[in-house]
């Protein structure tokens, strides 16, 4: 544990940058997806990458060093001093959850649109133009 | 032209994020004094293990804490089911179309082989146990209510692609979905009428690390695994029955 330790403090600013980098290129890469492609599958894609960049920010935000889950298990009853944030990771829970549910609802309009239109290219569906 | 405007907004907000975060160290201590709670994660911390005696401190603030919170979020998981059933729901008035369109149902592309239909008869009460295992030791071990729901799905799901002519009851489903969603507010009510605040915790909360400990959270956590397993299995049941056309 203590090889651990002395890793994370020598290490820290690249592991800060690996975590946070990972989790907002994962947001841009959704909102990339979400803006750019064209067909509506890969748009509903885009969405669920950054909502998988939303949580990673979030869990790695409560994250302390050498913390462990929040669970007092037995043997581990009164190692609260090691525990990670558990708020953030409450928050992911529901986060997720919400996030399938806008998925489902999202690619049920996919297919009835497809359904309408016979194609899944929003330049092709004309009724959705701005 | 437009590509070229929303790169540079793609990278108007990963700089902001970036700058954000900078602020923010990695790994530092942000839950305050754990022992005179001033922050809400010391607190949950505190609280946990020693008002409610619940092991899993994740559980205790999602079933207790913020109890009204998830209530909400089952509720939201609840009108998607039903919108996903109403936007693909297709009205069919006599007998002979019910008959043809189970006919079109396209949802087993290929028959599965002996060793798929057999393994998934083996998984299937597995899979179902290891579900119940997961939401009824939400508030001891590492899982809940959401995951052990989505882990029976997972076993239904299994079965509707093996099996050509497996059907889930969906009467039996919409019920237990229902009844179970009741049964999450009839507790709150019952909390708000007897002793005065809604999901109020009415048992005693036993002792930490036991199967029945932390008063309603075991309860409610089993009500919300069969509201999310049945749910879940409804909307991939939904999905997989898509017409062709």
């Amino acid at each position: 544990m203590t090889e651990f330790n002395d890793l994370f403090i020598k290490y820290k600013d690249l592991i800060t940058i690996a975590v946070y980098g990972t989790a907002i290129m994962l947001i841009l890469i959704g909102l990339y997806a979400v803006l750019l492609k064209k067909h509506l599958v890969k748009i509903v894609i885009g969405l669920s990458i950054i909502d998988a960049g939303v949580h990673l920010l979030f869990v790695a935000v409560g994250y302390i060093q050498n913390g462990t889950a929040p669970i007092f298990s037995p043997g581990n009853e009164h190692a609260a001093g090691r525990m990670v944030d558990p708020v953030p990771q409450a928050l992911v829970l529901t986060a997720i959850v919400i996030g399938f549910a806008v998925t489902a609802l999202a690619l049920s309009l996919v297919i009835r649109l497809y359904k309408h239109h016979h194609t899944a290219n929003i330049d092709q569906i004309k009724s959705l133009k701005w | 032209m437009k590509k070229y405007i929303i790169f540079i907004l793609i990278a108007i907000v990963g700089w902001s994020l970036a700058t954000t975060f900078k602020a923010i160290p990695f790994g530092a201590d942000r839950r305050g004094d754990l022992n005179n709670p001033d922050k809400v994660a010391a607190y949950y911390l505190k609280e946990s293990p020693e008002t409610l005696q619940t092991a899993n401190s994740i559980t205790a603030i999602v079933v207790n804490f913020r109890g009204f919170d998830t209530l909400g979020e089952v509720t939201v998981l609840f009108l998607a089911a039903t919108g996903l059933a109403s936007i693909l729901y297709r009205k069919e008035d006599d007998e002979e179309e019910k008959e043809a369109s189970k006919k079109d149902v396209e949802r087993v592309r290929l028959p599965s082989s002996s060793l798929v239909r057999t393994g998934a008869k083996i998984l299937f009460p597995l899979i179902l146990l290891l579900g119940i295992y997961v939401f009824v030791h939400g508030h001891l071990t590492p899982g809940g209510g959401f995951q052990g729901g989505a882990i029976i799905a997972t076993g239904f799901l299994l079965m509707l692609i093996t099996y050509k002519h497996f059907e889930t009851n969906h009467n039996v489903m919409v019920w237990l979905e229902s009844l179970a969603g009741l049964a999450f507010v009839a507790v709150g009510l019952y909390g708000l009428f007897v002793y005065g605040s809604f999901l109020q915790n009415t048992h005693s909360v036993g002792t930490l690390n036991d199967l029945i400990s932390g008063g309603l959270i075991p309860l409610i956590y089993i009500f919300i695994g069969i509201k999310v397993g049945t749910e879940l299995t409804n909307i991939l049941d939904i999905l997989l029955k898509i017409k062709k056309s």
